[in-house]
């Protein structure tokens, strides 16, 4: 009886240790917003839900292999990110935080409204089975394994482009000292397009990955949405390794406690952890930034 | 802060506000203006944290215990809303304080605490939804009917004619509206205020200004917490998603930011506003296609913080400043 | 009688309710070292400001080798040539010595030249070489003062403008800022150097300007104005 217990534990474990790098990924894109252009997407979330909407419909809809539905849903979702910046961060960037978070949650509630009106309320489910790998006496599921990959390369191409290239190195500077930039040759606003478009397509790996495993519809964002926010406040809004440690950790929370309870009490549990790493921590692990 | 200046006319207002009803206007209009009262004494209580800095996308929270609380405390445990309310406030008080004492101890603002609010709503709303026994879940919950045989009772706190309700409600914005300008009034208020400034300068002067933000943000929580029980009891019926959640808690700032945030009466003219354009919408759109009305919502809001983003009062009440030049300052 | 490769003329220009200058009007020929020397709040940071359209003009123009920058967003100016090391360095804290450098290449026509100038710029600061791994954040004031100078040179300027390079600096490390300087001037860069510390960059550069309270009170070369009375008096302590 013992032994049983144990394996379903070090299984749900392990899955934690999947669920966390695919959090690890979703909360990159938000770090980078913010410590890029000093805002955040209330509407994250809802960009991933379009995502994950564009790769159903490319697939099953049109027929598409399904990597280039995902290949397309990247790329839609990094084109939304460069338009909510252009359309409706811009105007906002000299204004108050608080209208920019209301901004963005604006946006939420447009693109809930408008995924129902277009998509309707049915869940969707892309459709796509894989069998289970198992090692020993432990399943784990396909995608979760896909995911976790995926995030990993997906971290790796980010840190590499962040250092390797012009763009990338003018995109960390920039968080540094925004104003002499110009002295540089580099257009801010370019900058921050660019940005909005790499978090754009972060997000649409994350759809990518998510609809392998969960069904779609208008309001899946609030599932995952402020479990992001948390991580990334949890790590330190802006720091991106911060935000990789805590996404581990709350993947853990969730995994574990969803396995002594219902799914639900584990996203409780994990709040609740939060709540206590303030009272402790209130900086965050890695510090504020 | 020009409403209580004008002497006379607030009064004539609230007379004619407090007599419309009688003038038999129609179950539909009164149940707009029962609501947009309701409403506006929420959005008022959340604006009193809202106006000196403490940006709270959380209020939800306190709405939905205040909701949930008094009606399954009805229907599981027979408990009158009279006795089931100062559970949900003493709740209320516990969940404010957790949250707000290490967020102001550790000077956790702006953004962060954006979020952490934004949070503590969803966890709430998912509370309510796995609770599902007891609360019914996402279909949500009504509260058993004391009116099978007469048409109120006050043990219940439940009363089918819409005028008492009216009443009801009307006692309530004004209470708001009252704790609003005594908070306004007050040395916390100006303490508060050169704390949005520079807190580290308040702090060597004496104000302990963890206890002040920690007693605002407490009383606009509990405040919040009684709409949220007389909405259950005047609506008979709540659900996760209109009385907790990211959705709610939004179009609560998004209410007060729209009628103006640092006007008495702003909050209210945001509900009025919010609540006639959904409805409006939903008029003339929600019926052709499901969601439309919603659509179009949203982009207004979007559209709105961009191009008005002092409300509409505000806007207004600068309107008229820029007409009527001002005597030179001495 | 060259032609003057910076042309400041009758520049006005400021901050929201607050001008700091007033009708403004200099210039810098090709090779020449000048500097715009004056007290605090003089208004010499703006006029740098102004050059670089880090800040708009509200009157007069500003023409580099004749074309004039008043429609030139600021991220541009660099593309006419200009390069400007700001006060205080401002250098990006958490890049390495090598990545500053780096995005002073930036500019696309500078990319195909970084090796080229990488090595120039460590050929005069070897300390550079030495720390180019290292944050630069870290670095001392007078290294952090040297990759300053050697970003703004990886774009190969026409013309180095320079804010203040001495301030919060030790004596002894103001001592060897201004040797730098020196060097640079006599290898043929054209520099606009904004000082506080008048008796040093005087005797570095060919020409000065005073300017007091956002206008140019005088203007010569620099030998003279060192000579002159009224500057040894007022500023010299002499």
């Amino acid at each position: 009886m013992g032994d049983i217990f144990d394996i379903f534990l070090l299984e749900s474990v392990l899955n934690g240790l999947l669920l966390g790098g695919l959090l690890a990924l979703l909360s990159l894109g938000l770090n980078l917003i913010f410590g890029v252009i000093d805002v955040v997407w209330i509407c994250y979330a809802e960009l991933i839900m379009v995502g994950m909407y564009a790769v159903y419909y490319f697939h099953v809809s049109f027929g598409w292999p399904l990597i280039f539905a995902m290949l397309a849903g990247i790329l839609i979702v990094a084109a939304a990110g460069a338009a909510l910046h252009y359309f409706v961060i811009r105007p906002v960037l000299t204004a108050e935080p608080i209208n920019q978070l209301l901004v963005t949650g604006g946006v939420l509630f447009f693109l809930q409204a408008a995924a129902t009106l277009v998509f309707g309320i049915e869940f969707k489910n892309l459709g796509v089975t894989f069998s289970p790998i198992v090692i020993g006496e432990i399943s784990f599921s396909m995608p979760r394994l896909i995911a976790f990959g995926a995030a990993l390369g997906g971290m790796l191409g980010m840190y590499l482009f962040l250092t390797r290239t012009y763009i990338g190195t003018a995109i960390r500077a920039i968080s540094q000292d925004r104003a002499i930039m110009p002295l540089m040759g580099v257009n801010p606003n370019r900058i921050f397009l660019v940005t909005s478009a790499l978090g754009g397509a972060l997000a649409g790996l994350g759809a990518c990955l998510l609809v392998l495993q969960y069904d779609i519809h208008p309001a899946i964002g609030l599932s995952f949405g402020p479990i992001t926010f948390l991580i990334c406040v949890l790590g330190g809004l802006g720091n991106m390794v911060g935000g990789f440690a805590a996404a581990f950790i709350f993947a853990q929370f969730i995994s574990v406690g969803g396995f002594f309870f219902a799914i639900e009490w584990g996203y409780v549990i994990a709040f609740l952890f939060f709540i206590g790493m303030m009272f402790w921590r209130p900086q965050g692990i890695f510090g504020a930034k | 802060m020009s409403v209580g200046s004008r002497g006379y006319l607030p009064w004539i207002g609230l007379a004619v506000l407090a007599a419309a009803p009688l003038t038999g206007i129609g179950n539909y209009p009164l149940h707009l203006l029962i609501m947009v009262l309701l409403w506006g004494y929420v959005y008022t209580s959340w604006s009193i944290m809202g106006r000196l800095g403490m940006v709270s996308f959380g209020h939800g929270a306190f709405l939905g215990i205040g909701a949930y609380v008094v009606v399954m405390g009805w229907n599981s445990y027979g408990l009158s809303p009279w006795f089931g309310l100062p559970v949900a406030l003493a709740l209320t008080a516990i969940v404010a304080f957790l949250i707000g004492y290490p967020c102001f101890r550790y000077k956790i603002v702006g953004h962060y605490f954006a979020l952490v609010t934004l949070a503590l709503s969803e966890v709430t709303r998912l509370i309510i939804v796995a609770l599902r026994d007891q609360t019914g879940g996402s279909l949500g919950a009504t509260p058993n009917t004391a009116l099978a045989e007469t048409s109120w009772s006050i043990g219940a706190l439940q009363f089918s004619n819409k005028l008492v309700w009216f009443y009801v409600v009307l006692v309530f914005w004004l209470i708001g509206l009252w704790v609003w300008k005594k908070v306004d009034q007050s040395m916390a208020r100006l303490a508060l205020e050169a704390i949005s400034q520079e807190e580290d300068a308040s702090a060597s002067i004496g104000i302990d200004v963890t206890r002040l933000k920690l007693g605002v943000t407490m009383l606009s929580a509990l405040m919040t917490c009684v709409g949220g029980a007389l909405y259950a009891q005047y609506q008979l019926y709540v659900n996760p998603e209109t009385v907790s959640g990211i959705g709610i808690s939004l179009q609560m700032v998004f209410g007060v930011i729209a009628g103006g945030m640092y006007v008495r009466l702003g909050p209210t003219v945001g509900a009025a506003f919010t609540l006639l354009l959904a409805e409006g919408l939903r008029l003339g759109f929600g019926n052709k296609f499901h969601a439309l009305d919603t659509t179009v919502y949203g982009l207004m809001l979007v559209l709105f913080i961009i191009y008005m983003p002092k409300g509409i009062l505000g806007a207004a009440m600068e309107g008229m400043a820029k007409k009527s030049p001002k005597p030179a300052p001495a | 009688m060259s032609a003057a490769m910076l042309k400041v003329e009758n520049v006005s220009a400021g901050y929201a309710g607050f001008q700091a200058l007033f009708g403004v009007s200099l210039e810098v020929k090709a090779g020449e070292s000048v500097a715009v020397i004056g007290p605090n709040g003089a208004g010499k940071t703006t006029l740098l400001r102004a050059i670089s359209k880090l800040i708009g003009v509200t009157g007069g123009d500003i023409a580099m080798e004749g074309r004039s920058l008043k429609a030139v967003p600021a991220h541009e100016v660099i593309g006419y040539g200009i390069a400007q090391v700001p006060e205080n360095r401002r250098l990006f804290p958490r890049l390495t010595v090598a990545e500053n450098l780096k995005m002073g290449g930036f500019l696309p026509s500078a990319r195909a030249r970084h090796d080229e100038r990488l090595a120039f710029v460590y050929s005069l600061f070897p300390r550079m070489k030495e720390r180019s791994g290292q944050l630069a954040g870290t670095l001392s004031g007078g290294e952090q003062q040297m990759c300053a100078i050697g970003r703004a040179l990886m774009s190969g300027p026409k013309l180095l403008l320079l804010d203040e390079p001495s301030a919060g600096l030790a004596p002894v490390v103001v001592q060897s800022i201004f040797e730098m300087l020196k060097r640079i001037c006599s290898e043929g860069y054209t520099v606009l150097i904004v000082e506080q510390n008048i008796r040093q960059v005087l005797k570095v550069v060919d020409r000065a300007y005073l300017l007091e309270t956002g206008r140019i009170k005088q203007s010569g070369a620099a030998a003279d104005l060192l000579a002159s009375d009224e500057i040894r008096k007022a500023y010299l302590g002499i």
